[in-house]
């Protein structure tokens, strides 16, 4: 397929006076190429598309769609527009809002909007189910005193203002509550309550981990890769293997062998004990050690590569330059060799940040609940609490962050530039 | 490299220091690997040294279980279904990306290659609500699909370094002597990419064989996986089984890391880059 | 006549399982102990008799895999045991398919049985300490739980604010009959979250029942709270030194689901019909210390079993149920507040 497109281009010249002119017959067979390069490109471009960037496109769209409360209760989300924010809504209101729970509580789907409406405000859950068991039993008149005698909170305009706030199919929600912020009742942007401010802790833990994760790699990289740039081949590739297997062995397994080394009664503990060190058992792991620990261990590779690649290219002639000047072997390294490697370090460090920050797998197996980072959040809000919105909008922020991350990575080392092994 | 006969106090230290230093990271990547190793050979369940016996139990234990040799075939049939799709799917597109005419290069080289950027949580909890709508989730396919989309960058990058002072006039000199563009292909440019098709290959096999967070969220009991089985076990008990299925995966890399080692210089024989 | 509909149900079912060609289905269930108890006492029984085969999967009530496969009507299980405030949240979210008819309420304990769940066991949340760890004074009551002054050491509690709310209630004095009053205002969630912060820097968590008894086990803790069958199963089968405390004990009921649009529901609604029949249901509790819903079933249960089950008058002295209706209302917001706390 190549060489058709070189032959047809280099052949162009020889057929010429066939009654096109040169400009168009080369623009043609330009445009030709270009189109058969695109074609091989499609099918990966086109899948890549269907099965990994239309699933992100979709989470993250999740995080301003949230049509749970117009689709649940349709009848109160529309008549609530026209209410005056003021006081207790009309009869009217209740009357939709009566018809709505009760088409929603026979068809077992009442709890979807009442969770939404929880998200808002704690309890919202348990006041709609309560109303929706009992609303079959209220007479047709006058449901509205009805509904307040039932539960107080009927009565409240508060209730009102959370469920018309909620009844929007877009909101800005739950991207507000991923950086701890909120609307208050009149619609300016606040901060949440401090008991219920924890995602900006939780962003800070995060690149607190990754930032302590990737000085660790670098300190211990830097002397190791400076090592093997300057040892005889034979002897740096053979130490090199020790890099790479670790590399290329499954994080399952490099992250179980750290909690049999760590754990209570592992083989850490067990040495020191021996030697003496300690009487009881130290914790090592299931918490902030354990991670930094674990995680160093699993991108430490990722630092040594960049590092190594980039000394093996320094030439010695510089520092014997500096020496031969009379520059102490201090000086020699810190201003003359090690800005030569600074591309190799930022190279490194932001590779391994980049990693860090979204790392799910070793902190979860690793961690106690106060070294989880942004990633196990995004996982929690999945699985176990439900709440997909919260979900997607806290994936939007790791989404974010790695995207700024990248974008500084690509600037200084190019993506063409990537190696791998 | 040697220390010269000169070398006073100070550049020893650092010589030793430097020597002592190397030594212990070196450890510290290389001991927790192999520390496990004897250990999934332990009589006991015990994760201590020193051992009370050897014994072979927690191997029979690993392939007498219908568990673990169900996760081992999946992991199997997803490693060569995503090697054999992400290597057809990557060579095309790094053919065509190295094409000097090829437009828009940044964006889609970009695109391509975001599935080793975007953290994996964010692109499993997509994948999950997304291949949902599509009936994919709990299905073979659903995880093929979405270790493919993970592992065919490594193939674009491991073929698009193979290509690059890829010598465009062979095809040309090729082709004045005859060879029609099939022959061309498969005689000249071929063998050129092959060492970087295959150790994309092999990343591409590693990528799905050791991938975990996906599997956590598209694979139902069915699928369940090797990296998922040790999941639930780390999670639920630490068995010495999970070490024995640990010692195995060693094994397993270190035939990975031998071939693409050989790979690797080989590609660079070909290509006349010299060490 | 209502009975007699019941058991006319349930036998056609029976029946019709005998004759039909024999099927295959997938059952979840808690894993662990749990999981051994259920395939020894229901599966292997059912599938000897029916020529069924039923495939088992593993869950830690993770409520979001049912919701997932019901939305997407991706349903890969046909049948989950799951605790009965879920059966209830789950039920109300429309993810459960409706069951009750298949039993005789009247025959069941109260509450054991809802619109969408069969409860099966009865089950409770107690603590348990490793005996080696206290020579002296051991631990009586569900307040030196929270006594770090005279059993100082580590301990481990679930990862999930139901039971712990309320043992922190009972512990701060709440008598168990007021404790659901108490927990459903502010003031109270404060009150059990601050005793809850008393422990804090020496408390663990466990997601998986079988992780409790290995916590106590490998010594990383010297107290948890823990499933009493799981307890009783170390104790029992592998000889761990590990002892009951019943003081406070929230027991609670496990039992049946069927998901909505689950591939198999007839297949699941016999077998099902099977698990609840008294002489099966009663089978269970020689496998794990669980009493059976059924009243019935007590009768075929031997006198030295009977004494280790949450439902012994003796293990009843300050003992409270827990209310499936409270935590099918409050779950989302003490829960939003409880990985709040966690993670702070």
């Amino acid at each position: 397929m190549t060489a058709s497109t070189l032959s047809s281009a280099t052949s162009a010249p020889l057929s010429e006076g066939t009654g096109l002119s040169l400009k168009k017959r080369l623009a043609r067979s330009e445009r030709r190429r270009k189109l058969q390069a695109a074609l091989l490109v499609a099918p990966l471009l086109l899948f890549i598309l269907f099965t990994f960037a239309a699933p992100i496109g979709k989470l993250l769209w999740r995080a301003v769609h949230s049509p749970e409360v117009a689709e649940g209760l349709p009848k109160t989300s529309q008549i609530i527009q026209a209410w005056d924010g003021k006081s207790v809504p009309e009869e009217a209101v209740f009357v939709a809002l009566a018809q709505d729970l009760d088409t929603a509580y026979a068809e077992q789907r009442l709890a979807v909007p009442a969770k939404r409406l929880n998200y808002d405000s704690p309890g919202m859950l348990s006041l709609l189910m309560k109303a929706g068991r009992k609303v079959a039993s209220f007479d047709s008149e006058n449901l509205r005193q009805q509904f307040i005698d039932a539960d107080p909170r009927w009565g409240e305009v508060e209730t009102w203002r959370v469920i018309r706030n909620a009844s929007s199919s877009y909101t800005d929600f739950f991207l507000l509550r991923a950086l701890d912020l909120t609307r208050s009742a009149s619609g300016e942007i606040v901060s949440v309550s401090d008991d219920e401010a924890i995602h900006l802790d939780i962003l800070y833990r995060t690149f607190w981990i990754s930032a302590l994760v990737t000085a660790a790699c670098l300190a211990l990289s830097y002397p190791l890769a400076w090592l093997l740039a300057n040892l005889p081949a034979k002897t740096a590739n053979l130490l090199m293997i020790c890099v790479l297997l670790p590399f290329w062995t499954s994080l399952l397994v490099r992250t179980t062998a750290w909690i049999v080394l760590l754990q209570n009664n592992g083989v850490v503990n067990q040495v020191m004990q021996l030697l003496g060190l300690f009487d009881a058992p130290v914790q090592l792991i299931f918490n902030r050690f354990g991670v930094v620990v674990a995680m160093t261990h699993v991108l430490l590779p990722f630092m040594i590569l960049p590092l190594y690649s980039v000394m093996k290219s320094i030439p010695p002639v510089y520092a014997r330059a500096a020496a031969s000047l009379g520059a102490n072997p201090w000086t020699v390294f810190w201003k003359v060799y090690v800005p030569q490697t600074l591309p190799g370090v930022g190279a490194g460090c932001l590779l391994v940040f980049i990693m860090a920050v979204g790392y799910y797998i070793t902190p979860a197996l690793v961690g106690g609940p106060r070294d989880q980072m942004l990633s196990y959040f995004v996982a929690l809000h999945t699985n176990e609490t439900l709440n997909w919105s919260m979900a997607a909008a806290l994936a939007a922020v790791l989404f974010a962050a790695t995207l700024v991350l990248y974008a500084i990575y690509s600037r200084l080392v190019g993506v063409n530039n990537m190696k791998l092994g | 490299m040697a220390l010269p006969d000169y070398a006073g106090m100070p550049e020893k230290t650092v010589y030793y220091g430097v020597r002592v230093l190397s030594g212990l990271v070196l450890l510290f990547l290389i001991a927790p690997i192999l520390v496990i190793v004897p250990l999934s050979f332990n009589a006991e369940a015990f994760f201590t040294y020193p051992m009370p016996g050897l014994s072979l139990r927690w191997y029979l234990d690993f392939f007498g279980s219908a568990e673990w040799q169900r996760a081992l075939y999946n992991s199997l049939f997803f490693g060569i279904a995503t090697t054999l799709l992400s290597m057809f799917l990557g060579t095309l597109a790094a053919l065509g990306l190295a094409r000097p005419e090829f437009p828009w290069r940044g964006p889609v080289m970009a695109l391509i290659i975001s599935p080793m950027i975007v953290p994996l949580i964010i692109a499993a909890v997509g994948m999950f609500l997304f291949y949902a709508d599509w009936g994919l989730v709990n299905t073979r396919l659903g995880m093929v699909l979405a270790h493919t989309a993970l592992a065919t960058p490594f193939v674009v990058i491991t073929v698009t370094a193979t290509l690059t002072g890829f010598d465009a006039r062979l095809l040309r000199a090729a082709a004045s002597l005859g060879a029609n563009p099939v022959t061309t292909f498969r005689r000249v440019t071929l063998p050129m990419i092959l060492p970087g098709m295959v150790s994309g290959g092999i990343f591409a096999f590693v990528t799905s064989f050791d991938e975990v967070v996906v599997a956590l969220f598209l694979a139902g009991s069915e699928q369940r996986t090797l990296p998922r089985q040790m999941w639930s076990g780390i999670r639920e008990q630490l068995s010495p089984t999970i070490l024995a299925a640990a010692t195995l995966l060693v094994l397993f890399s270190i035939a990975m890391l031998v071939t693409v080692e050989m790979l690797r210089r080989r590609s660079e024989r070909l290509r006349g880059i010299s060490q | 006549m209502k009975k007699l509909s019941y058991s006319v149900i349930a036998l056609s079912l029976l029946a019709a399982s005998g004759m039909a060609m024999a099927e295959q289905f997938t059952v979840t269930t808690g894993g662990g102990a749990y999981s051994n108890s259920i395939r020894k006492a229901y599966f292997e029984p059912y599938m000897a008799k029916t020529g069924d085969k039923i495939v088992e999967d593993v869950w830690n009530n993770e409520m979001a895999k049912i919701k997932g496969m019901v939305e997407k009507k991706a349903v890969s299980w046909d049948a989950v045991t799951m605790e009965s405030a879920d059966g209830m949240r789950g039920c109300d979210e429309g993810i459960l398919e409706r069951i009750d008819k298949l039993v005789d309420k009247s025959k069941f304990l109260p509450g054991s049985i809802t619109p969408c769940f069969i409860g099966s066991i009865v089950w409770s949340n107690v603590y348990a300490y490793n005996d080696k760890k206290f020579a002296g004074a051991k631990p009586s009551t569900i307040n030196d739980f929270f006594d770090l002054k005279k059993f100082p050491g580590a301990r481990a509690i679930r990862k999930n604010p139901k039971v712990n709310m309320e043992i922190a209630l009972m512990a701060d004095g709440v008598a168990p009959k007021d404790v659901y009053k108490v927990l459903a205002t502010k003031a109270g969630q404060d009150r059990a979250f601050k005793k809850l912060d008393s422990l804090k820097g020496n408390l663990k968590f466990w997601e998986a029942g079988a992780q409790a008894p290995q916590l106590l086990d490998s010594g990383d803790v010297v107290m948890t709270t823990a499933f009493n069958g799981r307890i009783f199963d170390a104790a029992k089968n592998e000889k761990k030194p590990f002892k009951i405390v019943w003081d406070g004990q929230v027991y609670d009921f496990d039992g049946w689901s069927i998901p909505k649009g689950a591939p198999k529901k007839d297949a699941a609604m016999k077998f099902l019909a099977f698990a609840s029949q008294p002489e099966v249901m009663a089978n269970q509790s020689k496998y794990i210390a669980y009493g059976p819903t059924n009243k019935d079933a007590v009768k075929h249960i031997s006198k030295e079993v009977l004494q280790d089950l949450p439902t012994n008058p003796e293990n009843m002295k300050k003992a409270l149920p827990a209310s499936a209706e409270f935590w099918a209302d409050h779950f989302e917001e003490i829960n939003t507040r409880f990985v709040s706390w966690l993670a702070q």
